[in-house]
């Protein structure tokens, strides 16, 4: 036993927080189907990475399931339509972002008949080859559910290439309020549990682990019934943030992943258990990510459940269908787009789904900690709470002087933003706000770093083209005036042969 | 040998030059707004107190007492000081321009550090041999890298407090500085 | 009188003397430290430091005559590793940031008369005699150099709109 196991064992292991789920009654509820609206607003970038090029005309008429923007780059997604309809307009629309910036969107007006195009199955997937598999679940546009919105084939074949051995499947969630996982895998654990077994198949893991929060014991069991030998289900402490990568990886293989490194790096790949489900259909079915499951929660919302919902309908509508807010949501004092701990706040309804969208809240007052924050009383809390093992007061000391350099001494790089430490500052200090702002700072400032880079070769290549042509008009001239000259020396040897064949003519 | 550790822990901790003595004030304020810096300045003045105490030493032993000129000594012990922070200068300008860079007027400066020239008066009036006074100037020395660390250490945690505006930068400097020597007046009663 | 005379004299030759050999051994060629800003510099020359140049404007940070923060192109990326390099504090707060500028063409004013092109510092101009010339965002750095050569007033500096992928979450307010 290490000085380190010793060291756990006294200190405990008590990373994370306990908030209250709030998962039930919206969990206990079946899925609602939301039926296609008017108008879908696709966003073109949906995912981590390239934003998608659209390949569609406006006033072009697509089927269900065929690509209005296809991926561009190394990290991108492609879009599909959600239904069949009519292209409007590609114009900017509200971006699902707290910033309450806009982004390009392909809005599409639907015509009603929901007609698919020609779908390509696969009877066999196992039979396929594993990068074959990536290709198609990339062509589905599939993404990572879970709320990071990774592209998912991205992952798949990087785990192919890095030689993965462990597939570690996401059923924690988590987040507090959120229970689209936890209904996806009580209503459809058979299909998760073929997805999951693709996927295993995809990235050459042999072994197959499903990590479920132990406050989900109807999934477990489902899950349970479902899996063969082969797929491990494993009940985990429910404890926020389970569902983050390294923490999951943590509890089910024992393997701690680098400060600096990806999970692949130690052999393991993570997955949510939603994209499970949207791998299987892209490759059995062939059918691309055009709708997802999502959760409308919180104290304002008047019928708490989760929705099926086509990509690109307004949360809006989401939320009308699910049964409107509370008394007109009077009440309302935050909208949050996913979960409450790591989901974003958003300005008002009127932004679309996404792929990740994971859950629609409408919070009320008492749901929200907004007091003001008031100085830091060392109590230490955060560093408890931190499932990183960082120093969040420390670092957020730093931040708040602007020191950056040396909040990344203190780890800035490894925070998650799982937002442990502002749940428990007992001074409501908006800790992981900071990081989050620092975060953004740092890459801004990497931006321009690699701006002046980039202004550096140009002024330099400039240099360069001034020399250059400076020399080829030097050369230039050098030669004019040497034809110059060859021009003058031949017309006088003409002149003075000319002047010596009159004399000769003249002699003779 | 118990000797040279009292001598070395009176003159660094007990005597210290800054807080009880009360010189070289003007680096410690000035060269204490980093660890990095106050380290670099701490070994500059190391440096020059230790080299100036034994010459300074020589100076008054082999030439200035022998011919009765005890009146030239601030000029002469002036003079050797000056010259060691010149070759000190040129020495750190080469080794490390980052830190010569960062120590920037205060390194000419070890000049008019009155501890420099203190701890070589100092000396010469407790009538030394030539190995305690080299020991005497080290621990004075010790004790004002001690000091500057400590005292960079504590302003950086200060600096990211939250300091009511009217006592920002210096004044909070202060108070911390003057909580500082009352904590080191406790080693006076080690009785050393 | 004689002896003190003496004795000081000979003290101060001594010294003189050993210090002279000293410099000798310890001579620094040039300021390494210019030379290290000069390739941290965007170097382009653009000369909104009010220095002549880049490597004017590394020379006067390195004697301390200039903040670091004086370089625009550069932001706080540039002055921050300028300043860990040094060893100095600085108050990136008090950087006057109000987002990166670029030069815009107004193309129903221009009338293509090439001299803003002459000046940019980058290239990031393009646009043939009498025709309408244009700006490479990418290229663009903000200099503002092109802006007073143009005799039509159809160059102006315009913010860079903020998109999601620049955006920066806020600091929040001091605690």
């Amino acid at each position: 036993m290490g000085f380190r196991d010793l060291f756990s064992r006294f200190a405990g292991d008590d990373w994370g927080v306990h908030p209250d789920d709030h998962k039930r009654p919206a969990a206990d509820r079946a899925v609602r189907v939301m039926p296609v609206p008017e108008r879908l607003y696709l966003p073109l970038q949906q995912h981590l990475g390239a934003p998608a090029r659209p390949v569609v005309l406006v006033g072009q008429h697509v089927r269900k399931g065929e690509v209005l923007a296809e991926a561009q780059g190394m990290v991108s997604a492609p879009i599909h339509a959600p239904t069949s309809g009519t292209v409007v307009a590609v114009s900017e629309i509200t971006a699902p972002h707290p910033s309450g910036l806009t982004l390009p969107a392909i809005i599409l007006e639907a015509d009603g008949d929901d007609a698919w195009c020609e779908l390509a199955g696969c009877a066999d997937p196992f039979a396929l080859d594993p990068a074959e598999i990536g290709r198609r679940v990339a062509a589905a546009g599939v993404v990572g559910l879970g709320g990071a919105a990774f592209p998912s084939a991205v992952k798949l074949g990087g785990a192919a290439r890095a030689g993965v051995t462990t597939l570690v499947i996401n059923g924690g969630e988590c987040e507090p309020y959120l229970s689209c996982d936890d209904r996806l895998m009580r209503d459809r654990a058979a299909d998760i549990v073929d997805g999951i077994r693709i996927m295993r198949h995809a990235s050459g893991a042999r072994v197959a682990r499903v990590g479920i929060e132990d406050n989900k014991p109807e999934a477990i069991a489902a899950m349970r019934a479902a899996a063969g030998d082969d797929v491990e289900i494993r009940p985990v402490p429910a404890r926020y943030p389970m569902g983050s990568e390294k923490q999951l990886i943590q509890v089910l293989t024992g393997i701690e992943v680098p400060a600096d490194g990806r999970p692949a790096d130690v052999g393991v790949v993570v997955h949510n258990v939603g994209t499970a489900l949207a791998v299987r259909a892209a490759v059995r079915e062939g059918r691309p990510l055009i709708s997802r499951l999502l959760t409308v929660n919180g104290q304002c919302a008047a019928d708490p459940g989760n929705v099926e919902v086509r990509l690109g309908t307004l949360a809006e509508a989401v939320i009308a269908f699910a049964g409107g807010l509370k008394g007109d949501g009077l009440g309302l004092a935050r909208r949050v787009m996913g979960g409450p701990m790591m989901g974003m706040q958003i300005p008002h309804w009127r932004v679309p789904v996404v792929k990740g969208t994971s859950g629609l809240l409408a919070l009320a007052g008492t749901e929200v900690a907004d007091q003001e924050a008031s100085p830091c009383i060392r109590c230490g809390s955060c560093v408890r709470a931190c499932p990183m093992g960082l120093l969040p007061l420390e670092m957020s000391s730093r931040i708040r002087n602007a020191a950056y350099a040396e909040a990344i001494d203190f780890g800035l790089k490894d925070c998650i933003a799982c937002g442990c430490c502002a749940y428990v500052c007992p001074s409501r200090i908006p800790l992981v706000q900071y990081f989050v702002h620092a975060k953004g700072e740092l890459a801004a400032q990497d931006r321009t770093r690699l701006r002046n880079e980039a202004t550096k070769k140009l002024a330099v290549q400039r240099l360069e083209r001034l020399e250059r042509e400076a020399r080829e008009k030097a050369e230039a001239a050098a030669r004019r005036k040497a034809e110059r000259e060859a021009a003058a020396a031949a017309k006088a040897a003409a002149e003075a042969a000319a002047v010596n064949s009159e004399k000769q003519g003249e002699s003779a | 040998m118990s000797d040279f550790l009292l001598l070395l822990l009176s003159t660094a901790l007990v005597n210290n030059v800054v807080l009880i003595k009360f010189l070289g004030l003007c680096p410690v304020m000035g060269v204490s707004k980093s660890v990095d810096s106050a380290l670099g300045m701490g070994l500059a003045t190391t440096f020059v107190i230790t080299l100036a105490a034994g010459a300074s030493w020589m100076l008054d032993n082999w030439l200035l007492q022998p011919l009765g000129l005890g009146y030239l000594r601030i000029l002469t012990f002036i003079l050797v000081i000056a010259a060691v922070v010149q070759f000190t200068e040129m020495f750190i300008r080469k080794a490390s321009p980052g830190l010569y860079q960062s120590l920037g007027i205060y390194l000419p400066l070890i000049t008019t550090n009155c501890a420099v020239l203190g701890v070589a008066l100092l000396n010469v009036e407790q009538k030394f041999s030539l190995l305690k006074s080299l020991l005497y100037g080290f621990g004075s020395a010790l004790g004002f890298t001690i000091v500057l660390l400590i005292f960079a250490g504590l302003r950086e945690r200060v600096a990211l407090a939250r300091v009511p505006a009217a006592f920002a930068g210096a004044p909070v400097a202060f108070v911390t500085i003057s909580l500082l020597a009352l904590a080191f007046m406790g080693f006076s009663g080690l009785n050393v | 009188m004689i002896a003190a005379i003496l004795s000081l004299t000979l003290l101060g030759a001594v010294l003189g003397v050993v210090l002279g050999v000293a410099n000798k051994f310890l001579q620094v060629e040039g300021n390494p430290v210019v030379e290290e800003l000069i390739a941290m510099m965007p170097g382009s020359n653009c000369g909104q430091c009010g220095f002549p140049g880049c490597s004017g404007a590394a020379a006067a940070i390195a004697d301390g005559s200039a903040a670091p923060t004086c370089c625009p192109p550069g932001g706080k990326a540039l002055a921050s590793a300028i300043a860990a390099r040094l060893g100095l504090a600085v108050d990136l707060s008090a950087m006057a940031d109000d987002g990166p500028r670029i030069a815009v063409v107004a193309e129903e004013l221009c009338i293509g008369c090439c001299r803003c092109a002459k000046v940019c510092p980058t290239d990031a101009i393009v646009g043939a005699a009498k025709q309408v010339h244009n700006v490479f965002r990418e290229a663009c750095t903000g200099c503002s150099s092109c802006i007073e050569k143009c005799p039509t007033e159809a160059l102006a500096m315009q913010p860079v709109p903020v998109t999601l992928q620049h955006w920066v979450m806020p600091r929040p307010l001091a605690a």
